[in-house]
């Protein structure tokens, strides 16, 4: 059983996203240690792209304001380095397609790996060009995180029958960002994908803010993702955000886990 | 490379896109595929095409620019002459039918100059669609004229201000709004670019030009041409000059990129000149960029080419040696604007100037018996504003 796997057969799990390098990788740092604390199952951690087309406009002011402040690939490698030293809750990195591509793809996963880093999720990569990259992330031990989304509707079975890790749930249509209302029929496509692939965990994700709709998006999955609402946090309190974080996080994972 | 996904150019290409568009897309080629070769959705094409945008355009023998350079026969293809005056306008009403045979009734689209916007707009209006265009914010200061027609069309126009405010961004942001609407709303790619099926979709409804270049210039000449001419920014206009000869090895295929204010500054949007293999867009491809992969903030005086990247189809030409691609710095394309407009009375505009300004380097070495085609992508009534600033005078309406 993965690392990953280990995390979900805890219980429902909470996953928080943080775009690496905002407003500083030192913030970043205190920022992943203090989730962990809070009780995280699992961290995303965003390397940001200068055009990053999946998400809305808070992770895309948030991938500015980090690249902005000379945040590079091989600091974040750095900054992952350092959290191992204590950190000891999976985590994997969520960037697009190009930051791995053009780093070269062996060298990205293989220092990926060597840092200590989980899984991998590219939400420009589909089904149809995971060949690509799925070969390469196995060899170096890392799991390359199959998304579906509420269009996916026969797709489903092939993606969850080839998925590691976990399945990404996209639980509405559009870019990343903070919803009031998902009207996406999640308990449906989870149960597709548990038809295909009875193993495989399910988390959540795309709109999620408050700990009520992350109760009932783990109730209906194995968990919940948290991205645009931490990030907001960021935006807000900037290199004070640490303790709202920690704050915001334990009120999730008590909402998830109850 | 083991890559075996669809839509593939050599290594380039393929479907780089979030899961949530991909039903999207393989509707899309599968709505394609079926119309494609469906007798009524010619019939009813070549209509559109003749009746309404004015086509077969003109191959037009311009003889004092072929005296003033003292070498090969220069033909202009007259793309500038259809209606909304660009090339724009084969592949818009091409992509605007068959999203109305695939039963969408709204078109989104990004733009740069704004000419790929004002059709869509344009068809938008003739097949009584809803149509919303994106346009970075800066394009829309550089291109206020085309912004208040396409508005004029009945289309909303979203100024983009994220990244450099320009075409990537727009096209960025437009590829968002679609996530968010699929059901009723088809995106109408202006170049050949993206994800598969766009690519070939595009350079198919485009390669009208190059199949009337052939016939026409068979008509007048005899034979066929030695080279053809065209301006590349993601690439539609120079894939449609272009395709119809890619058999024909005789045939020498020229690209004419964006250098702004020159390869070896970062004031540039040439990508083959100064990019590398990367992921961006739905597509692998050139693209200028970083070492860490992050797109580059590119430039031109062009709003048509100022993009980061090239269509994986010319990605592909290259790399195999069929079609050759030159960088054209701003200079020597207002330079070449002046001189088209002053020699032939044709304004052409500042992205087909750039393919008429290499057409003055490359004439003077060739035969007399030798043809050169340049493709004139569009009219340059655009651009005089923005011509006249850079020769430092302010233009008032």
């Amino acid at each position: 059983m993965s690392r990953i796997q280990e995390a979900f057969a805890a219980g429902k799990a909470f996953i928080p996203f943080i775009t690496c390098g905002d407003p500083d990788l030192e913030t970043t740092a205190a920022a992943v240690r203090a989730m962990a604390r809070a009780g995280a199952s699992l961290i995303e951690l965003g390397i940001p792209f200068s055009d990053p087309t999946a998400e809305g406009p808070v992770i895309q002011a948030a991938n500015v304001r980090s690249l902005s402040a000379g945040t590079t690939t091989d600091k974040i490698f750095d900054l992952v380095q350092d959290l191992r030293r204590d950190v000891t809750i999976p985590m994997v990195f969520m960037t697009y397609a190009n930051v791995v591509f053009s780093y070269g793809m062996d060298r990205f996963l293989s220092r990926a790996a060597e840092v200590g880093m989980d899984g991998l999720i590219l939400p420009d990569v589909p089904f149809e060009e995971k060949e690509e990259f799925a070969p390469a992330c196995r060899e170096h031990g890392l799991e390359l995180i199959s998304l579906i989304a509420p269009t996916s509707e026969g797709r489903i079975a092939s993606i969850a029958a080839a998925a590691e890790g976990f399945v990404y749930c996209v639980s509405s249509l559009g870019v990343t960002g903070v919803r009031s209302v998902i009207t996406t029929d999640i308990g449906a496509m989870v149960a597709l994908v548990r038809k295909a692939n009875p193993t495989i965990p399910c988390a959540v994700g795309f709109g999620i803010s408050t700990p009520e709709q992350a109760k009932k998006m783990a109730g209906l999955s194995d968990g919940a993702i948290v991205g645009s609402a931490i990030v907001k946090l960021m935006a807000q309190y900037g290199r004070e955000a640490v303790p709202h974080v920690e704050a915001y996080v334990r009120s999730m994972v008590e909402a998830v886990k109850s | 490379m083991s890559t075996v996904s669809k839509g593939r150019f050599g290594i380039h290409g393929g479907q780089y896109m979030p899961e949530t568009l991909m039903n999207a897309v393989i509707e899309l080629e599968e709505a394609y595929n079926h119309y494609k070769d469906d007798p009524e959705f010619n019939r009813e094409l070549t209509e559109l095409f003749n009746e309404y945008a004015g086509r077969p355009s003109r191959l037009y023998f311009a003889k004092r620019m072929t005296e003033d350079l003292g070498g090969a026969k220069i033909y202009l293809k007259r793309e500038d002459l259809n209606h909304t005056g660009a090339h724009k306008i084969n592949n818009v009403l091409g992509q605007a039918l068959l999203a109305k045979k695939m039963g969408k009734t709204r078109l989104i689209a990004e733009t740069g100059a704004g000419q790929h916007g004002v059709a869509t707009a344009t068809a938008a209006a003739l097949l009584d669609m809803e149509c919303v265009v994106f346009m970075g914010e800066e394009d829309t200061r550089r291109q206020a004229l085309n912004v208040y027609k396409m508005r004029l069309l009945g289309s909303k126009v979203v100024p983009v201000t994220t990244g450099t405010a320009t075409l990537k961004d727009a096209v960025s942001e437009a590829m968002r709004e679609w996530t968010s609407r699929i059901a009723d709303t088809h995106y109408c790619l202006g170049s050949v670019m993206g994800p598969h099926p766009f690519p070939t979709i595009v350079r198919d409804f485009q390669s009208v030009i190059s199949r009337e270049i052939k016939q026409q210039l068979l008509e007048k000449e005899g034979r066929l041409p030695d080279a053809v001419l065209a301006c590349v920014g993601g690439g539609s206009n120079a894939i449609g000059a272009f395709y119809h000869f890619i058999q024909d090895p005789s045939v020498r295929l020229i690209g004419c990129e964006a250098a702004g204010r020159g390869v070896d500054t970062f004031e540039t949007a040439a990508t083959i000149a100064t990019g590398r293999l990367g992921i961006f867009h739905g597509m692998k491809s050139y693209f200028c960029q970083d070492e860490y992969g992050q797109i580059a903030p590119v430039y031109s005086i062009s709003a048509g080419l100022d993009y980061p990247g090239i269509g994986p189809e010319h990605a592909w030409l290259h790399d195999i040696g069929r079609a050759q691609y030159v960088p054209i710095t701003d200079e020597q394309a207002v330079d070449a604007f002046e001189y088209m407009s002053r020699l032939e009375g044709i304004i052409p505009a500042i992205e087909s100037a750039h393919a008429v300004a290499y057409a003055r380097e490359l004439a003077p070495t060739m035969e007399r018996d030798q043809i050169i085609v340049i493709n004139i992508s569009g009219r340059g009534d655009k651009d005089c504003a923005a011509i006249a600033r850079y020769r430092g005078e302010e233009l008032a309406e």
